[in-house]
């Protein structure tokens, strides 16, 4: 009897165990999907042209994304300016102020921030930003992005910061360097590492934002240097064409995921080796 | 009142040690000093009135479809721009159904992976292999999710439903909380994974040399243990379910009318306002968008910060 009870429950065990490695497998398999699909449809129509050259109106071939490239380029690199360095100011801020009430406001702001949904962030700038312009612009959409950046550099700044051990800001002190040198020659460039990383993922976060650009940056089909005019970007040019009902749109649209998907987990990659290779220990 | 004096005496011979060296240092780097501060505080002072900022926006802006809809805006389920109606029950029952959906589809996954990593495969190729997946799946952007579902998930959806005899529409709310669950999978399992391999291994062991067996000790014991942890995770990914704007709005099907069943289209807080917001000109159209974006951050809002204050409690605890 208690044979049989014994083994009973030892099945049990095994049969649990290879379910929870059954179904964390199965999770997989959607993955592998998208790759697949993104790889097969995408490397089929990228090259050259593709990259370098305009969309050409509905009915010619060929045609390519450079509008999107240089948009994304763009609204990227307006984001990072306005965002890194009050990202990285408000980061030294609250590891300085470790305690307090404003400290403990701006934390849970960040908070807050970090889970606003995208949609609702672009409606912040289409009517701080669009509506008193009076159109669609690049600002408004790299305002937006700037807004989703943030939280992800301040934490990550003020994150690294912490770590760094006070005998290095004493040092520095009793040599009689003012504070505000003591931060900017000694403490930052220790953390620079971390902070470098929260940059990148705060790239790679909006680099791939599509619903906070519908309203604000908006597309365009051509190529555009100008941040008060509308630009496309390639989250938003995948959205378009992949609801338009053109076989070559779609593909076109494989393309692009197949660009933004390389350029996103590039990214994030580059991040990770960043902080595992050039961590400063203490 | 002589050690009165006596303080105000060194506190006088300090002051005049600090003018001393205050006189000793440039000038300029006291003034660049104070600046700096005053920057730093600035800037901290900006992210509070940043998020001031939007949700005063968001009120101010909604005011003129509170005042043209007043409740009847969470009660009614026509929303017809043309007629200038603007219910949005239709659009909270959509989000509800599908983020419940998705949340109910995710769990068995994702608490099988926070197992996973958190207690059978800790370190070594296995649980390197398994984490790297589930990184790479959050990495990906959301627009391509909903590109690949449109073209991949649709049409599977579709020969389901032929085969069940109901509309084939292929879009809809059994698409969307699909590709939903996949999509939250990798916030719940990676939070649920750091939940339990936070259970003290005194209370494993002694589980163990009760002799339970490991199926035994994880009912018992860790998973009663890391329960609110799990609980916080769950929540903050039906956080992000909630707010997942582009993949839901490619699949959704983009219907206004109030869902009849999981099947049929649908429309949900966040896809509503990507759809119409760049086309909606008429003032009440736009403001009522406002509103729903307001709803849906007061929401998301709301279930974020009771999923952190769990954790926040619950790593406190340890």
């Amino acid at each position: 009897m208690a044979e049989g009870r014994i083994t009973f429950r030892i099945i049990k065990d095994v049969l649990f165990k290879a379910v929870v490695i059954l179904s964390s497998f199965i999770m997989i398999i959607p993955l592998l999907l998208i790759i697949f699909y993104i790889i097969r449809n995408g490397i089929a129509v990228i090259n050259w042209d593709f990259i370098t050259s305009l969309p050409k109106p509905m009915g010619e071939l060929g045609g390519g994304i450079a509008n999107a490239i240089v948009g994304t380029i763009m609204l990227i690199c307006n984001a990072s300016v306005l965002a890194i360095p009050i990202g990285i100011c408000a980061g030294i801020y609250l590891s300085e102020h470790k305690k307090g009430r404003i400290p403990a406001a701006v934390r849970l702001c960040m908070e807050i921030l970090q889970g606003i949904p995208s949609i609702v962030i672009g409606i912040i700038a289409y009517s701080w930003v669009v509506v008193n312009m009076g159109t669609f612009s690049a600002l408004s959409g790299a305002a937006a992005l700037a807004i989703m950046m943030l939280p992800v550099i301040v934490r990550a700044t003020e994150e690294t910061l912490k770590l760094i051990p006070e005998s290095l800001r004493e040092a520095s002190l009793a040599l009689g360097v003012p504070y505000s040198r003591t931060i900017i020659k000694v403490i930052v460039p220790a953390g620079l590492t971390g902070i470098l990383t929260g940059v990148l993922l705060g790239v790679a976060r909006i680099a791939g934002e599509t619903a906070p650009l519908l309203f604000t940056a908006f597309g365009s089909p051509f190529m555009n240097m100008n941040i008060f005019k509308p630009v496309d970007s390639l989250p938003l040019l995948i959205f378009n064409y992949a609801t338009s009902p053109y076989p070559e749109w779609h593909a076109m649209a494989w393309g692009a995921s197949f660009v933004l998907v390389v350029f996103v987990l590039g990214l994030n990659f580059f991040a990770k080796v960043i902080s595992k290779k050039w961590k400063v220990q203490f | 009142m002589a050690e009165t004096a006596a303080s105000d005496k060194t506190a006088g011979a300090r002051s005049d040690v600090t003018k001393y060296f205050q006189s000793k240092t440039p000038k300029s780097s006291v003034a660049s000093d104070s600046l700096f501060k005053a920057l730093l505080y600035g800037s901290a002072v900006l992210m509070l009135l940043l998020l001031g900022g939007i949700i005063i926006t968001l009120l101010v802006e909604s005011i003129p479809a509170i005042k043209a809809t007043g409740f009847s805006f969470f009660t009614e389920t026509v929303w017809d721009p043309v007629f200038q109606e603007y219910g949005a029950l239709a659009f909270l029952v959509g989000t509800l159904l599908t983020s419940f959906l998705a949340l109910a589809i995710s769990i068995p996954f994702s608490l099988a992976i926070a197992l996973y990593l958190g207690e059978y495969f800790r370190e070594g190729a296995f649980s390197a292999l398994l984490k790297s997946a589930v990184e790479l799946l959050a990495g990906i952007p959301s627009v391509i999710f909903g590109f690949w579902a449109l073209f991949v998930l649709v049409p599977l959806v579709r020969s389901i439903e032929i085969q069940l005899g109901v509309v084939p529409y292929g879009v809809g709310i059994l698409t969307a909380s699909l590709i939903l669950a996949v999509m939250i999978i990798p916030y719940s399992a990676s939070i649920g994974s750091d939940v339990i391999s936070l259970v003290p291994a005194e209370l494993k062991e002694a589980a163990l040399s009760l002799g339970a067996t490991r199926y035994e000790m994880i009912k018992k014991v860790v998973l009663p243990y890391a329960r609110s942890g799990l609980c916080a995770g769950t929540l903050l990914s039906l956080g992000r379910a909630i707010g997942e704007t582009m993949a839901v709005t490619m699949v959704i099907g983009n219907s206004n009318m109030m869902p009849k069943n999981i099947f049929s289209p649908s429309n949900t807080m966040a896809s509503i306002i990507a759809n119409e917001f760049a086309e909606a000109t008429d003032t009440v159209h736009v403001s009522s968008l406002i509103e729903v974006g307001l709803l849906l951050l007061i929401v998301t809002l709301i279930i974020n910060l009771l999923g952190s204050y769990i954790i926040k409690k619950m790593t406190l605890e340890q």
